[in-house]
């Protein structure tokens, strides 16, 4: 049983992580007693499990997943919806009115038309099929005002934060407002533009510095430099 | 987008885990030897209208190849060379998954091949075919029809080419006003100094076959076309399909593709 | 006019451009070059370059193109109008048509198509300056385009051709080389799981020349493929490097 790279050391496609009884975790597959890396990203392993935080990656959907995307076709009963996802999602109309509903493509876009944003669950999803949506829920529905900003899916834990300390932070330290697309699409609404600047460049910061420690430490340190300038 | 792509059938998963159980067990469908070619049989001469052609059966897989020969101008950075231009249809009625429209990528790669075989091993002196440097020479067009396919379109095609150009006619010229124009009252046979053989090997679930069917091209990882001509020497290798092969296969099918290109060598000229 | 056949190997064994026999050119990769592809790369060897781009996967349209359990791998070489010395035409040609499929099957054993059904991958090529080697040149930054658009491989793809030029067997030819040299042997692998995803050869060679190129040609790949690792890594690299060394904010 041997690992050939150290916890949180940069993996890419095609390391030999280790040999031996390991069970292969997130980007890593196994064969024979080999694991390989799947992806460009940091090495973990936890009890036995070796993966591969992505450091490049694309979103792939799961129940439950609050995801932010935007409508891109209209059909008889349901909308598309591009989640950033390989495949389109569905929204059934019936899942947005939270009752049977009668074709009448007219009434549709009068709900949500082509270019609107939303932010849904993902009811269902499997392979084989196109993610299907919901928002008949509290906290999901059509964005009318804000702006989106998309960093790598797998980053949305760093940006979250050990128990939200990081999205903690930036809400407290630019007062403005966020929710985070399980997806990689966050949606920001600030009181001022300069703000909402601020804030965006943090995501930004966030997505290129992820990989090396002490992240938030610096983000805050950002924030607050700029705020003072900006007083001062 | 990318028009040139073709489908492919889909094969069923049990015939396709018999193909494999067979084959590790040294069979195949058909009874065959992993190293067995199907039965082959060849006719020459078979299209009155082409100056040379033959038909190659191997197993149900069926290719005509014709041959004609004009007059044309050189490239011009080749002026003292005849052209040699190889062309392959995969018509309609030979496979459900054959269209009609322009060659697809399966055709080019088809004739590139079988052209890379008889070109890379001069087996046509394309210098001999030149008439007038810079202004006149002979062009050789080597049509490839693909009749019926039963897997490896690519040994019969070149096994057909072979053939036809064993058999085939290079029309004098008279020259009269400047003009070059074919004289088809005399008549010689084309010259060939080579006489380059394809052998193609499939990858199936790490076995290594030879001529595969085309179940057996559904169920391969991949294979590798390996061209040699009259002296043992390669003149040509293409490997193709979506999976890959071992460095221990490569090197083996280089040894396989020499000792089956005789075989199949004497098949033709014998 | 075909040019008479330049001496390509002077007497101490030093090709046109001063390489030894088993010299690789100056190889020059960048990941990450294109703003809108999912995925991008840039590679020069020497003065061939090329540069891919990746998209997907995504959904196929129309959709009978589709296959119901797997992805489709959708590959296009290209050269530019002005990337060789006589103008090429922007139609596909044949050579390009041949190329793009033998590149997509180079790449194609290395990725999980089954992963992600009824979607398409796209791989995008274009050939900026060609001097030999471009199909190779072409797969290791295909290659190196799907790393960076996060689709999962089971290793990256290295290529890079052998041949016989003057007597002697060369790696990783010119233009010139392979216009006039005895053979030219492309060859793709998955050097980290020792696969072969592209091997051709055009010219003549006896067996055991042939079996010698691919030594050579392998031996190549795995030098390559040492750079496409760094290449991947660099980015990330150089962040860490410039905030450990204070020379970013915060």
């Amino acid at each position: 049983m041997t690992i050939f790279f150290e916890r949180r050391e940069l993996i890419v496609p095609g390391d030999l992580l280790a040999e031996g009884d390991y069970e292969p975790g997130e980007n890593v597959y196994k064969e024979g007693d080999k694991l390989y890396a799947t992806r460009v990203g940091l090495l973990e392993l936890k009890d036995g499990k070796i993966s591969v935080i992505a450091l490049r990656s694309f979103y792939v959907p799961k129940p439950g997943d609050i995801v932010i995307g935007d409508v891109v076709d209209v059909g008889v009963s349901s909308w598309a919806v591009d989640i950033r996802a390989p495949r389109l999602a569905v929204l059934r109309a019936t899942d947005v009115i939270g009752r049977p509903f009668r074709p009448d493509k007219m009434e549709l876009t009068k709900i949500l038309s082509v270019g609107d944003t939303v932010i849904a669950k993902v009811k269902a999803y499997d392979r084989t099929r196109s993610p299907v949506l919901t928002m008949g829920e509290p906290g999901l529905g059509k964005v009318r005002q804000g702006r989106v900003v998309r960093i790598t899916p797998s980053k949305v834990p760093r940006l979250i934060g050990k128990k939200g300390s990081m999205i903690s932070m930036l809400k407290r330290e630019t007062g403005c407002k966020i929710v985070i697309g399980v997806n990689g699409v966050v949606l920001v609404r600030c009181k001022s533009p300069e703000d909402e600047e601020l804030l965006v460049e943090a995501i930004e910061k966030i997505e290129r510095e992820s990989h090396v420690e002490g992240l938030t430490d610096r983000v805050a340190k950002m924030i607050r430099r700029r705020k003072g300038l900006a007083s001062g | 987008m990318m028009k040139w792509m073709a489908k492919e059938p889909v094969i069923s998963k049990i015939k396709k885990r018999r193909i494999i159980q067979l084959i590790s067990e040294g069979k195949r469908l058909d009874g065959r030897g992993k190293l067995d070619y199907r039965e082959i049989r060849i006719e020459k001469g078979i299209i009155g209208t082409a100056e040379g052609s033959a038909m190659v059966c191997l197993g149900q897989t069926e290719v005509v190849v014709g041959v004609k020969i004009g007059l044309n101008a050189p490239y011009p950075d080749t002026p003292n060379e005849g052209i040699l231009a190889v062309n392959a249809e995969l018509v309609p009625l030979a496979s459900p998954t054959f269209e009609p429209g322009p060659p697809d990528e399966r055709a080019i790669e088809l004739a590139r091949v079988v052209d890379r075989g008889i070109r890379s091993s001069r087996a046509v002196d394309l210098k001999k075919l030149c008439i007038i440097p810079g202004r006149r020479v002979y062009i050789l067009f080597l049509d490839i029809y693909v009749l019926n396919h039963d897997g490896n379109l690519i040994d019969a095609s070149a096994l057909a080419a072979l053939a036809a150009l064993s058999n085939a006619k290079l029309y004098g010229y008279q020259i009269e006003n400047e003009r070059v124009i074919l004289d088809k009252s005399i008549w010689s046979p084309l010259p060939l100094q080579d006489h380059p053989v394809a052998v193609t090997l499939a990858n199936i679930g790490g076995e290594l076959v030879v001529d595969p069917c085309l179940e057996e091209e559904l169920a391969m990882d991949a294979r590798i076309t390996i061209t040699v001509n009259k002296d043992g020497d390669i003149c040509a290798v293409q490997k193709g399909g979506p999976g890959f092969l071992t460095v221990e296969q490569v090197l083996e099918a280089i040894n396989i593709a020499r000792e089956k290109a005789e075989e199949l060598r004497a098949k033709v000229l014998g | 006019m075909l040019a008479d056949k330049p001496r390509l190997i002077d007497e101490e064994g030093r090709r046109l451009d001063g390489r030894g026999p088993a010299d690789l050119r100056p190889v020059h990769i960048e990941v990450d070059v294109l703003a809108n592809a999912d995925g991008s790369a840039y590679v020069e060897q020497g003065n061939t370059k090329v540069l891919a781009a990746v998209y997907g996967p995504k959904e196929v349209h129309p959709r009978h193109l589709s296959l119901p359990d797997r992805a489709i791998l959708r590959c296009r070489y290209h050269m530019a109008p002005f990337s060789v010395e006589q103008r090429k035409s922007p139609a596909p040609s044949r050579r390009e048509i041949e190329l793009s499929k033998v590149i997509r099957e180079a790449l194609e054993p290395a990725l999980f198509l089954e992963y992600y059904p009824r979607t398409a991958i796209d791989v995008f090529v274009e050939v900026l300056q060609a001097d030999g080697g471009t199909r190779c040149a072409s797969i290791t930054a295909a290659s190196l385009a799907l790393a960076d658009a996060g689709i999962p491989m089971r290793d990256l793809v290295a290529a890079v051709a052998a041949g016989k030029v003057d007597g002697i067997l060369v790696l990783d030819l010119t233009d010139v080389e392979d216009k006039h040299g005895e053979a030219d042997v492309p060859l793709a692998m998955m050097p980290g799981l020792d696969r072969v995803t592209l091997f051709q050869m055009d010219g003549v060679l006896t067996p055991d020349e042939l079996k010698e190129c691919v030594k050579l040609a392998i031996d190549g790949c795995k030098r390559i493929y040492a750079l496409q690792k760094e290449a991947l890594r660099e980015r990330f690299v150089r962040i860490r490097k410039e905030i450990e060394a204070g020379e970013v904010e915060g």
